[in-house]
């Protein structure tokens, strides 16, 4: 079974997927997305092991040679990837399953094909990471997409349907440029095998059919990665989602999106063509410390705390795209060491805030008045996850804060290394009217707010105390990142 | 739609016709053009068009909300099933050439036969209950 | 002849451009899925005119046949048309539910009833 893995790594959740639905409303729709989710993250865990044992593994659906069939291929970047969401999916999962199902606006009996949504969800972010063909990448994405915007809209505010319409309109026109990008590839080369694209372009990289398809990659992984200024369906989408849903997408979507475009850029079109020949970097740098700035500043403004972390998130979508128009070592390996820090936490975060309105019932400021003192351990992991984006020594944050500025230094780039040190400041002022409002502001009179239940806290703390341990401990966050900007920058996987 | 004789008949003559092109489509769909996805269109779209003309709770008589249900995943089942008996099988993922060990050929023909049923009963439970989900809203 | 002879390249991107107009331009939130489905259509035409081979047949073995056209466009926008019809239909539930909870389904209608809830 060891050879199947990456086969199993897509199919556990795509089969839990329809049996959700078919059982029973309650405990066991959710135990069967439970175990779907964590045998997922066990494969995923077994395969990054394996990558780093004995290198890269493809596999061949169907037994299809490449490149007439379609070919899962997991290297380094891969496996790293498939750790991030599958660990953030197992974690999600195990949020209590009796208070997330109180906060959904369905019906008792359409409970389990919330689970169905979530797990097809997860299968779509998990087939976009393992596979190596263009095409299957465009059907998983649209596969977690749609079933993304189904999640969104069951939010209890009437404003999560608007959001999961814009969210819909946007995501179809990005995931319909990246389609037009991959036919004009195929138009070119004939193949949709990643490898093999990569092996035929550099002949007819000339042509303008290749430079649309680059054009229309680019813009199409852009809408769906959320950079800057295509990220207005984040803020609305996230803020009112359900606090599950919005912490597994802000952890897991936007970071798969990255990823497709790594891979696009560096893997298929290849780093001569990408930054050289179309001179991608000077594009990218501008939008991200633009993004960077102008999403921090608006962050601080926001009265819903769940719409300032998602603005965060934008303004952090800029920290991974400055540290990949960079283009060097260093740089990249910030960018994919920050894919993993930030969806710890953005992940603690947003559950925290879960665990929040689950007792005060909203996620707005004025609500938040001193439940620090009456829920101490989930502010306890609201600060930890916040001392993490803000990027203190010791925590998860700060490992890829120092690659970035070491990345931009090694080329010179000091005004880089300042912003990126200002904004910082900026994450601290807008986390820290959160802390001010929790813990120094008198809860009003008669309001009684108890500590959430032990199961929210326990999923919340897991990815707290992940956010230390990763600051101490670098070897998997910022080691494997090493590796697999290694891998990106040294050609073909 | 009581009073129009004309609908009705015409709908109760084609309705056989429907359903059978599609089973058509579906089984011919290894050797000629069609398969899962158009013959489950072309069966969900007769029960649409029964819908139509006798209104929503005769169809759902006929083809009760429960069934569907279990279609819509009954037929995900059945296409990942095939791929994992591959896999039990000894060959990888969704590889038909196992399915029968004295004739690959004959294992390819099965394996796409099974495939597409399932991508057919999937398609065409999904078709249908999409058409009550927006017919049956604010009733 | 150069400009003709890719007519159908000059129907996708009018399609394309139809219906992306029609996306950002409308209110209607229906007429912006129209829009998108336009959109997305226009995308088939392209993937399926760029299988065509000049003088092949239809993919099927035949004894006269020698060139065919490729099949694979085909098999591949399959799966967008579904993925379109998904998406319609998804998209369409969504504005049903909007019409219950906002009573509209004109987007500047929706924006003003939100801003409202937030004061």
């Amino acid at each position: 079974m060891i050879a199947h893995l990456p086969a199993l790594q897509v199919v556990i959740p795509l089969v839990s997927a329809p049996l959700c639905a078919l059982l029973p409303a309650g405990r066991p729709a959710w135990l069967a997305a439970m175990t779907a989710s964590w045998l997922a993250f066990l494969i995923a865990a077994l395969l990054l092991y394996q990558v780093l044992a004995h290198g890269p593994i493809s596999y061949l659906m169907g037994g299809w040679p490449v490149p007439w069939g379609i070919e899962y291929r997991v290297d380094a970047l891969n496996a790293y990837m498939l750790l991030i969401v599958a660990a953030i999916g197992a974690i999600v999962a195990s949020f209590g399953r009796t208070v997330v199902e109180q906060r959904l606006s369905l019906p008792v009996n359409k409970h389990p094909w919330f689970y169905t949504a979530y797990l097809l969800c997860l299968t779509g972010l998990l087939g976009i990471t393992v596979t190596g063909d263009a095409f299957n990448v465009f059907v998983f994405l649209e596969i977690s997409a749609l079933s993304s915007y189904a999640l969104i809209s069951v939010g209890r505010d009437r404003r999560a349907l608007v959001a999961a319409y814009q969210y819909l309109v946007m995501g179809t026109v990005g995931a319909t440029f990246i389609l037009i990008g991959i036919g004009l590839l195929y138009v070119m080369t004939g193949t949709l095998n990643m490898g093999d694209l990569a092996a035929r372009l550099p002949a007819v990289s000339g042509t303008r059919t290749v430079r649309a398809a680059f054009a229309f990659l680019t813009v199409g992984t852009a809408i769906k990665l959320a950079l800057f200024p295509l990220h207005l369906w984040l803020p609305n989408a996230y803020a009112y989602a359900p606090s599950p849903v919005a912490a597994f997408l802000a952890a897991t979507a936007t970071k798969v999106a990255i990823y497709v475009m790594l891979r696009f850029f560096f893997t298929v079109f290849g780093v001569q063509f990408s930054f050289e020949t179309m001179q991608l970097d000077k594009i990218l740098l501008p939008l991200s410390l633009v993004g960077i700035v102008s999403a921090s500043l608006v962050a601080i403004f926001q009265t819903n705390v769940k719409r300032m972390l998602a603005y965060s998130s934008v303004a952090q979508i800029g920290y991974m795209m400055l540290g990949v128009s960079l283009v060097s070592v260093a740089g990249l390996t910030a960018s994919i060491s920050h894919l993993f820090n930030h969806a710890l936490i953005k992940g603690s975060l947003f559950m925290a805030l879960g665990c929040v309105s689950y007792r005060v019932g909203a996620a707005r400021l004025e609500r938040m008045a001193g439940v620090g003192r009456s829920m101490p351990w989930t502010m306890g992991a609201f600060v930890i996850g916040g001392l993490s984006l803000i990027g203190v020594p010791l925590t998860a944050g700060f490992v890829s804060k120092w690659y970035l500025i070491v990345g931009a230094l090694e080329k010179g780039w000091w005004p880089v290394a300042v912003l990126v040190l200002a904004t910082s400041l900026l994450a601290v002022v807008y986390i820290w009217r959160v802390v001010e409002v929790a813990y120094f502001k008198p809860a009003p009179e008669g309001l009684k707010v108890r500590e959430a239940p032990l199961a929210l806290l326990i999923p919340t703390w897991a990815l707290a105390l992940a956010n230390l341990y990763f600051g101490l401990d670098t070897s998997l966050n910022a080691g494997v990142a090493r590796l697999a900007a290694q891998g990106l920058l040294g050609g073909a996987p | 739609m009581k009073h129009y004789t004309i609908p009705r008949v015409v709908t109760k003559l084609l309705l056989p016709l429907i359903l059978l092109f599609a089973l058509y489509v579906q089984f011919h769909g290894d050797y000629g053009p069609g398969g899962g996805f158009q013959a489950g269109v072309i069966f969900g779209a007769g029960f649409i068009l029964y819908a139509l003309i006798y209104g929503l709770d005769k169809a759902r008589r006929l083809m009760p909300p429960q069934v569907l249900r279990v279609g819509v995943s009954l037929g995900v089942l059945i296409y990942a099933g095939v791929g994992l008996l591959g896999l039990l099988l000894g060959g990888q993922y969704l590889d038909y050439n196992v399915l029968d060990s004295h004739d690959p050929a004959h294992g390819q023909h099965l394996g796409i036969l099974l495939v597409e049923l399932g991508v057919g009963i999937t398609v065409s439970s999904v078709m249908v209950t999409i058409f009550y989900a927006f017919a049956g809203r604010g009733r | 002849m150069q400009i003709l002879g890719h007519f159908n390249y000059w129907i996708f991107i009018i399609l394309m451009m139809c219906g992306f107009y029609m996306v950002i331009a409308s209110d209607n939130l229906i007429k912006k899925l129209v829009g998108l489905g336009i959109f997305q259509t226009s995308v088939f035409i392209l993937y399926i005119s760029m299988g065509k081979i000049t003088g092949g047949t239809a993919p099927i073995v035949i004894d006269k046949a020698v060139v065919y056209s490729n099949p694979l466009p085909h098999v591949l926008i399959l799966t967008a048309i579904v993925v379109g019809v998904a998406t319609t239909s998804l998209g369409l539930a969504l504005v049903v539910r909007i019409q219950e909870a906002y009573g509209t389904i004109e987007a500047d209608e929706i924006l003003a009833q939100d801003r409202d809830d937030s004061l």
